[in-house]
């Protein structure tokens, strides 16, 4: 096995080959075995939770995220239409803290010497840890769409980390004059929340039917086909007769570039002045990974039977900046994967039961008022990558009942997925 | 069961009703047993709802789907889910009405014998309204449902290996047993929560994600799920 180890932010190689060998039970120590967790998102809070519930006080946990609030993605697009307040989809770290006695450190994680086993601090401390769990989430790629970089994103939101992001956005829509036009800039696989930029343009159309019926919605796309087309284009018809452009890759979907100052967006050479542009641009793993010197290419190669780094085994990744497989990069997603990485951690420094990996994805998304669709299915871990069981998506033409039922059973299921984070 | 195996093979070949009426069960001997049903339901020419709905023309219904009838809310979930009597549905719901729709108001215990049952079915069947039309099983119904095998039901569940299970449960299933949205699944009688998941196993409750997540279940993990969910505070 070669690794390649790198260092990051001049802390000192201290090389030891034992931290190559197999994993071991914890047993010699003076202390109890540690775990650091970097970010308090679907992954990263439920592994914190799982571990600090499930080892009864036998490991030391830290989790550090940089947020003291963490609005979730999932429900934003429904905050925008008014359907959620930011309030109810804001959660903060204070039962993990005083419930499951978990050391929450709001700070940003810099650098991981993989060697010495420390996590550095933009605050200037470092963590030493006998496991890492890395569940950053994405950034964009810098450059991905021409004209667009982080210094334009008050401009032209991309809205794809839900908080102020998301209030920007819902304003610039609701602000938007009549007639006016809504552009967003579709990202390319792969990305976080496969239906999400869709689902965004439903709700947006929702807002707009209601306060500014003659307004345009374009969207460039770089991808022939996504997530719940059929189930999208169907509802958009019922719904949004006329309002909405889909321009696919065919019509130059893919070869966009923007104009934050002029507030024009190009789709193949041809400018358009649009009055709200969300741009989405294409997504990499969040770069803690990077600077951990474990990815391949934009993301983090990893084990399906327990999450560990394929260069790494002291490193388990989850979520969306994961190379894994099969599975599409969702909040469910990344709680299910926090799961058996939780279990495969505990196994490795306290000896607990480890048993075989499943995992499972349902991904709901709304179209208008009661107007819900789901698509799901469930994995299991194979020596090369998680690998999709069986699945199943909701039918173009089920009754409005069906499609209500849709939709209550997703707020069911954020009030279990929050519970399942956050305690 | 080499019954019911009889009754399903024969809903596939799609016979005749008349002969499948017959072959269904013992219609005459069913007329004894409806006696059991009558004090709530009617069926025949001017059969009304009274407790429970009217039953003619039950092969082929969706569930909760009379006008006016006041259904559990569990009955009405289970039909816009797709729910629809059939034989296999039918014959499930009488085995045991709850293991099927948990919340439904038939105060009955269920009928266990499964000669009875063909025959009730055959009654049900020859009075109904419209007999012609007798839908098939479809294809991924399992031909010994509900009878699982009873070592199936004797199995012991370990509630450690459960709790583990239950992680995937607790995604959309709050464990504290709120129920919105989402059906709470704590406290669970077990054997009601182990036919329901091998119910949905075998695709006779109607729920896709449910169908999913029970259908990679073995035996022994229904039953751990079981132990740990009724014991849930």
């Amino acid at each position: 096995m070669t690794l390649n180890r790198r260092k990051f932010l001049g802390v000192a190689a201290a090389t030891t080959a034992a931290s190559l060998s197999a994993p071991q039970v914890w047993g010699m120590s003076s202390g109890k075995p540690r775990v650091v967790i970097v970010g308090g998102g679907a992954g990263g809070a439920t592994a914190a939770r799982y571990i600090a519930k499930d080892s009864k006080g036998a490991i030391d946990v830290t989790l550090v995220e940089p947020s003291r609030t963490y609005y979730t993605c999932f429900f934003s697009n429904l905050y925008m239409a008014g359907f959620r307040t930011l309030d109810s989809i804001a959660h903060t770290y204070g039962t993990l803290a005083a419930d499951y006695g978990i050391n929450v450190v709001h700070d940003w994680a810099v650098g991981v010497d993989r060697d010495a086993k420390t996590v550095s601090l933009a605050g200037g401390h470092t963590l030493p840890y006998d496991r890492l769990i890395l569940s950053p989430g994405i950034d964009f790629v810098d450059g991905a769409v021409p004209g667009w970089d982080v210094t334009k994103q008050n401009k032209m939101p991309h809205a794809y980390k839900a908080g102020s992001q998301s209030e920007l956005l819902k304003k610039q829509i609701e602000s938007m004059p009549q007639g006016g036009t809504y552009a967003m800039v579709a990202p390319p696989n792969p990305f976080r929340c496969p239906p999400g930029p869709y689902e965004r343009i439903s709700m947006v159309a929702h807002v707009l039917k209601e306060k500014n019926p003659t307004a345009k919605i374009i969207i460039a796309d770089p991808k022939a086909k996504f997530s719940k087309q059929a189930l999208f284009q169907d509802g958009w018809s019922r719904h949004y007769d006329g309002m909405i452009e889909w321009v696919g890759p065919d019509f130059g979907g893919g070869n966009v570039e923007v104009n934050a100052d002029e507030m024009t967006l190009s789709i193949d050479g041809e400018v358009t002045k649009v009055d709200v542009c969300n741009v989405i641009p294409a997504m990499k793993a969040g770069r803690i990974c990077e600077m951990a010197g474990i990815n391949e290419g934009n993301w983090a190669p990893v084990n399906g039977h327990t999450m560990q780094s394929r260069i790494d085994e002291n490193i388990h990744v989850l979520g969306d900046a994961t190379n894994q497989g099969d599975m599409p990069k969702s909040g469910f997603s990344a709680n299910s994967q926090a799961k058996v990485a939780a279990m495969a951690v505990r196994g490795a420094l306290t000896g607990s039961k480890v048993f075989p990996a499943k995992f499972s994805n349902t991904c709901w998304s709304l179209i208008d008022s009661n107007d819900g669709v789901k698509v799901g299915a469930s994995y299991q871990a194979t020596d090369e990558k998680i690998a999709k069981v069986d699945g199943f998506i909701s039918k173009v033409g089920e009754d409005a009942d069906l499609r209500q039922r849709t939709y209550e059973e997703s707020l069911g299921w954020y009030a279990g997925i929050t519970s399942d984070m956050f305690g | 069961m080499k019954k019911r195996m009889t009754i399903a093979a024969l809903a596939l070949m799609g016979a005749a009703f008349a002969a499948q009426a017959e072959e269904i069960g013992n219609p005459e001997r069913g007329a004894e047993l409806w006696k059991d049903c009558k004090g709530c339901h009617q069926i025949g020419p001017n059969a009304v709802n009274r407790i429970g709905p009217q039953l003619n023309g039950i092969f082929g219904r969706r569930a909760a789907s009379i006008d006016g009838f006041k259904y559990s809310k569990s009955m009405a979930r289970a039909g816009k889910d797709g729910l629809t009597w059939r034989l296999e549905t039918l014959d499930a719901y009488v085995h045991n009405p709850k293991a099927l729709v948990s919340g439904t108001r038939m105060s009955y215990r269920g009928m266990k014998d499964d000669a009875d049952r063909a025959d009730l079915l055959a009654f049900l069947r020859v009075n109904s309204d419209n007999p012609a039309d007798i839908p098939e099983a479809e294809p991924t119904a399992e031909p010994d449902y509900p009878h699982l095998d009873p070592e199936v039901l004797k199995i012991t569940g370990d509630p450690a290996y459960g709790e583990y299970l239950s992680n995937e449960c607790t995604t959309c299933h709050q464990s504290d047993g709120s129920d919105q949205g989402i059906p709470s699944i704590t406290q669970w009688p077990q054997e009601d929560f182990v036919i329901a998941m091998h119910a949905y196993k075998q695709k006779l409750r109607p729920h896709p994600v449910m169908q999913m997540m029970a259908s990679r279940l073995s035996d022994e993990e229904i039953a751990a799920l079981a132990a740990y969910f009724e014991a849930l505070e």
